[in-house]
């Protein structure tokens, strides 16, 4: 293993022993100020960022060709440890107000971030699966972490075992592949697929239905979503923040990295499928979510059917579809995150955690900046200019169109039209009803900043869309294929 | 019949185990223990075809997995505990609170 | 760089206004807020003023572009290139001057209309907000920048109408106008959606370019597209069969009804269509669809004004039947009368608004028998009498003296008395229809009769005779916030045809509007002022007017209490059962989906969860439960779901390989 082997993985590297040393480094930290560890945490998660620029322009393999380093993985380390980073600045005062600010929360915060951000960087399919078992094992305690509450337990234990029964169906989809084509390197069976078809074809599709099926189960993707609604809802809302706009783009990089680029021969097999799961998605995460009284769960349903957006880029596929994909996950993972701010925000005080939707009336009186991030987020998630959330849509639209799923297109439309119905309910709650939640904010400076950056980047996305959109394609043009 | 045709065989009938063993049980260790089933069909299939195609990848992935499967484990197991402390019992029909 | 922040100056100003209220209204107090509002949208007058000036020292010639600024390039990746743009040409200036004139005219209003409701910034943050979404909508130079203005002036006009959200009608008008538009919306999406894959770009220019250039070549796109683009505009425009929203939004504080529901908003269509009259020229069908449309619509609302008791009700489907009129203008090819139309509706409908909004007021917060010292108005605190009831006034011609002048000339603009503006408009739509189109003309001629008609049953039931109510009796004219608004609208409905569109070549430059648009509608067959139609249309709505006044001055007054229409029989309840429209919808939409909801909520849902329905919201929201229900919260269940998905999925792969 030389330095140059480390180097292709510079960011999950940084996380994975951040993550060791802090384990360590928090035996020493007092009960009483494990605050400090959120900032070792946070200082940990910069210097991986720190990293993406410097590395910027690279386009290298390591470890015998099994991870690369590259512009599309840069953009993903970046994007992921962005996300990191508001999050932990969010967990800060509402850790504390829940009892949950144990020392453990930020090294299994770190090296779930290290498993996702190598999602992107895997160019082996094994490599995808170690990569999801090590974002989604710290995920699981994570999400138990607020014992001995019930709901949380039970989100931990519903993710663990459907999860696991997810990662059975992915690695047994990887052993198909290796067993029809010999390989597993994305590299390798891009050119094994372009020739003729291998004779055991039937091993393979097998095999490439399980992976979907795998990845799809960590994406939110209809019929895989069952788990979604209940675990975001009851796992602590810090870490469904995290998962939500983090987990689903770490899915999306790999998906991205397997389907499009070393898949890219089957395209014609795989294509109809994932358009349907995307309608599949589209329809029950919009349908559904407008039932909903609970904001929380209400977002849960939101992020099935953004998943179903973004697999409508997938489905798009080539180098438009990719870039779409990219835009998108980015514009939704800071859109939602400013929405968890402000429901992490409102349940940082000595009253139990409530996200029922009407504890939101009358915010738009109480805490006119609070609610301005919300409302915010809420357009950018419906899509309406100017907001990030608009371009994302319109870009994925566009890809659709010009890979000729125009129907697609036409149902992403069309159910973006019925979650007006339950964004805009959020909106009329807030300014136009009267609250009778009237327990105290109080203000907390790094939770306000990750709020505002996170609704800054939403309307700066909007607006400036151009820059991001060329250094999504400058990333996708040095990936390795 | 190729005789490694039918090792993968068997792993197949292992994974449909697994997978029934899922859905009919109960006992949420019964069900993790069946989802090790399904990935030790897995490792399996991939000694089966490392052997079929005569080179060592496959039995290095079965590494890989078996690495993962302890960690998964570990941190299923204590979950389970857990759960058990504060309930009394591993059935998870009992965790159905969240849902609609 | 000096060019380009001049063109969006206009729209920065109400920008500013909505940041400065939203976080500093309630420490700006109500008077502070108010004027810092009204200020922003006056600088933002001055501003298109400035732009109009700058527009007239141009070279006038067809195909010229106006004053364009591409501030930045918005997206720009491959083929594939959005600038954020924005251009003023000479159709987009006049929009302006409207939007932010008479825009600021009735913000000054609103200062003494919202006089102490407790959410005073809040509602000139939505005022100021709309004016600026409004600006974009005119002033984008792609289909695209159009589309983020009409999300966005759907957007305040929904929060709005359910400005006053305690009183449950309020908010049912609010989700109904939700509804209905969202219909028209998708259609609109989709139009745009097959514009940009039939032309590959969304931009004015280059699509009405390349549609002049392949002309036949892309005929049948075009008529799909323009079909699409005309029953967005028949959502937002308020046409039938999506007219029902309108009626009902008047519900929305009365500054709102005049300037989103009567002034600007509700021309977003005739303004689209004006503005890709390239590609409904292209569109025989269409063009034929839309005149129909129009004309019906103007019929059926105009015959629905005449029975309404609700003084506001009568000018909203007032509002409906002259946006007929535009609509049917377009149908005809005559995009210049229906621009002009719309400039001069704006005026008198505006004030027709504003003073029904003025006597409203004067009745509800009379010093005499205001029940309440303070707070705003629909509350649901009304113990007497309906204040928008014409039942219960009368009689207030000599109480509110501004208000009536500015009313009845209001009145006589709209029913098109001459000299004043209406009556220049709508003779031209009249004149234009009678020479392509004979249907759409008889619709619009009966129409115009009997929009003399009702105007005058309103001004009579309003203003003439006794009072019929002791709130009537009592009420006072309102103060000089709201009249002076009045008084200068008044002016614009007396000369604003004479000025904008004089037909003769004398004194005044003739047709100036028709020339002033050539750039930008093309040079079409200015229609010739035919004495003979004027006279005879002059003559009809005089005619009616001394009707409809003699008529309700023997029959309803403070003795006798009769509706002399009611002996029209069948059609008088065709009428005052809007045509029974709002039945039909409940037949045909509401009911089907209530029974497959009280099916399901029976079947399933043992919990008996109301199954309030409302319409095709309620149809989706009952999928929405349905589907709830196999979420059961059991981890099984969910793993039988993905073993189902993962044996679809394989059987999908492996047989279609």
């Amino acid at each position: 293993m030389a330095i140059k082997d480390l180097l292709t993985v510079t960011a999950p590297a940084i996380c994975a022993v951040g993550g060791t040393l802090l384990l360590l480094l928090d035996l020493a930290i007092p009960r009483g100020s494990k605050s400090t560890t959120a900032w070792a945490a946070f200082a940990v998660i910069l210097l991986a960022l720190a990293s993406v620029p410097a590395q910027w322009g690279v386009s290298t393999s390591g470890f015998a060709g099994m991870v690369a380093a590259d512009g599309y993985s840069l953009f993903v380390d970046g994007l992921l440890a962005v996300i990191a980073a508001l999050t932990v600045l969010l967990t800060l005062r509402y850790n504390e107000a829940r009892g949950i600010m144990r020392g453990e929360f930020y090294p299994l915060m770190l090296f779930a971030l290290s498993g996702m951000m190598l999602m992107g960087h895997a160019t082996n399919l094994i490599i995808v699966f170690i990569a999801v078992e090590l974002l989604s094992i710290p995920l699981y305690v994570l999400c138990g972490f607020a014992r001995p509450r019930v709901d949380s337990e039970e989100s931990a234990l519903k993710y663990f075992l459907l999860g696991a029964f997810a990662s059975g169906f992915l690695v047994y989809g990887i052993a198909l592949i290796y067993g029809a084509a010999g390989t597993v390197s994305l590299t390798e069976l891009t050119a094994a697929l372009s020739g003729p078809k291998p004779a055991d074809s039937a091993l393979l599709y097998a095999g490439v239905a399980l992976v979907l099926v795998g990845l799809g189960f960590k994406v939110a993707a209809a019929p895989f979503h069952m788990w979604t609604p209940d675990v975001y809802e009851g796992a602590p809302t810090t870490v469904t923040a995290f998962m939500a706009s983090a987990t689903k783009a770490a899915g999306f990089a790999a998906i991205l990295r397997i389907f499009l680029f070393g898949l890219a021969p089957l395209m014609e097999t795989w294509q109809a499928p994932i358009a349907v799961l995307a309608l599949l998605s589209m329809i029950v995460g919009n349908v559904v979510a407008l039932a909903q009284t609970n904001l929380k769960r209400m977002l849960a349903y939101s992020s099935i059917a953004h998943a179903g957006y973004v697999l409508t880029g997938v489905a798009a596929g080539g180098d438009a579809g990719a870039s779409a994909v990219l835009f998108y996950l980015a514009s939704y993972a800071l859109t939602s995150l400013a929405a968890f701010a402000v429901m992490i925000a409102l349940n940082s005080g000595e009253a139990d955690e409530n996200h029922s939707l009407d504890t939101y009336a009358g915010l738009g009186r109480r805490k006119p900046l609070l609610a301005f991030v919300l409302a915010v987020s809420m357009l950018s998630l419906l899509g309406i200019p100017p907001t990030a959330g608009f371009f994302g849509k319109y870009f994925l639209i566009s890809a659709a169109i010009g890979s000729g799923l125009t129907w697609l297109a036409i149902a992403l439309v069309i159910t973006s039209v019925i979650s007006a119905g339950f964004y805009l309910r959020v909106i009329m709650t807030m300014y136009m009803r009267d609250g009778k939640n009237e327990a105290p904010i109080a203000g907390n400076w790094p939770r306000a900043f990750a709020a505002l950056t996170a609704t800054v980047a939403t309307l700066g996305i909007g607006i400036l869309a151009s820059p991001i959109v060329e250094l999504i394609n400058t990333g996708i043009k040095s990936i390795v294929r | 019949m190729n005789p490694i045709n039918f090792i993968v065989a068997l792993s197949a009938i292992l994974f449909a185990i697994g997978v029934l063993g899922v859905l009919t049980r109960r006992n949420a260790i019964l069900i993790f223990m069946s989802v090790e089933l399904m990935l030790n069909a897995a490792n399996l299939a991939f000694v089966a075809f490392a052997r079929k195609w005569g080179e060592l990848d496959g039995q290095m992935f079965v590494f890989f997995v078996m690495t993962v499967a302890a960690a998964e484990v570990a941190v299923g197991l204590a979950l389970i505990v857990t759960i058990f402390r504060t309930r009394r019992s591993t059935d998870v029909d009992d965790l159905s609170q969240l849902k609609g | 760089m000096t060019m380009d922040l001049q063109i969006i100056l206009p729209v920065l100003f109400p920008l500013v206004g909505v940041l400065v209220n939203s976080f500093f209204g309630r420490r700006l107090g109500e008077r502070g807020s108010g004027v810092f509002a009204s200020l922003m949208v006056a600088l933002s007058f001055g501003a298109s003023v400035l732009l109009l000036r700058q527009l007239s020292a141009q070279p006038h010639t067809e195909g010229a572009h106006g004053l364009a600024s591409q501030l930045f390039p918005w997206i720009q990746v491959g083929t594939l290139s959005v600038p954020f743009g924005f251009q003023v040409d000479q159709l987009s200036i006049l929009l302006m001057l409207i939007i932010t004139g008479v825009g600021l005219l009735i913000h000054i209003y609103a200062t003494g209309y919202m006089h102490n409701d407790e959410r005073f910034p809040r509602f000139f943050v939505f005022l100021n907000l709309f004016i600026s979404s409004m600006l974009v909508l005119v002033m984008g130079d792609s289909f695209l920048m159009m589309f983020v203005g009409w999300e966005l002036v759907g957007l305040c006009s929904y929060l709005l109408i359910g400005f006053w959200f305690s009183e449950i009608k309020n908010s049912e008008a609010g989700r109904k106008a939700f509804v209905v538009n969202r219909i028209g919306d998708v259609a609109f999406v989709l139009g745009i959606l097959l514009i940009f894959t039939t032309f590959g770009s969304l931009s004015y220019t280059e699509v009405f370019k390349a549609v002049e250039e392949r002309g036949a070549e892309v005929a049948a796109a075009v008529g799909t597209i323009t079909l699409l683009l005309f029953i967005g505009a028949t959502g937002k425009s308020a046409q039938l069969p999506l007219m029902v929203w309108l009626p009902d939004a008047m519900a929305g504080p009365t500054p709102v009804s005049a300037l989103i529901h009567a002034a600007t908003m509700v021309t977003a269509g005739i303004y689209m269509m004006a503005r890709s009259h390239v590609m409904f020229e292209l569109a025989p069908t269409t063009q034929t669809v839309v005149g129909v449309v129009g004309g019906l619509t103007a019929l059926v609302a105009g015959v629905i004004a005449l029975t309404q008791w609700d003084i506001k009700k009568v000018l909203a489907y007032s509002t409906v039947s002259q946006l007929g009129f535009m609509v049917a203008a377009c149908g005809v090819g005559a995009y210049t009368a229906a621009v002009f139309h719309l400039l001069t509706h704006a005026f008198f409908k505006a004030l027709l608004f504003l003073g029904s909004g003025s006597v409203i007021h004067g009745i509800e917060h009379n010093p005499k028998t205001a029940t309440h010292a303070t707070g705003g108005h629909g509350g649901g605190h009304h113990q007497g009498i309906d204040p928008q009831d014409m039942r219960n006034m009368g009689g207030l011609k000599s109480r509110m003296k501004i208000t009536f002048i500015t009313y009845l000339i209001g009145g006589l603009a709209l029913a098109g008395v001459p000299p004043l503006a209406g009556f220049w408009s709508k003779d031209e739509i009249l004149v234009s229809a009678s020479q392509s189109n004979s249907l759409v003309f008889w619709l619009l001629a009966v129409t115009a009769v009997l929009t003399a008609f009702y105007t005058m049953r309103q001004i009579r039931l309003v203003f003439f005779g006794e009072p019929r109510s002791r709130e009537a009796w009592h009420t006072i004219e309102s103060g000089p916030q709201m009249t002076i608004p009045l008084v200068i609208l008044a002016v614009f409905s007396v000369v604003g045809g004479v000025v904008i569109n004089w037909p003769f070549e004398a004194i005044l430059p003739a047709h100036a509007l028709s020339h002033w648009l050539e750039p930008v509608l093309g040079k079409l067959e200015v229609a010739h002022f035919d004495f003979g139609m004027a006279g005879i249309f002059s003559l009809l709505a005089i005619v009616a007017m001394a009707a409809a006044y003699f008529m309700y001055k023997r029959s309803y007054n403070e003795t006798v209490k009769q509706e002399p229409l009611e002996k029209l029989g069948p059609l008088y309840a065709l009428s005052s059962n809007k045509f029974y429209l709002d039945d039909i919808y409940r037949v045909l939409v509401v009911i089907p989906f209530h029974g497959f909801a009280t099916v399901f909520a029976q079947v399933i849902d043992k919990n008996g969860i109301d199954a309030v329905v409302n319409g095709i919201g309620g149809a989706v929201r009952n999928a929405s439960l349905v589907l709830r229900e196999i979420q059961t919260g059991f981890v099984r269940s969910y793993g039988l779901v993905m073993l189902l998905g993962v044996a679809v999925l394989v059987a999908w792969f492996v047989f279609t390989r």
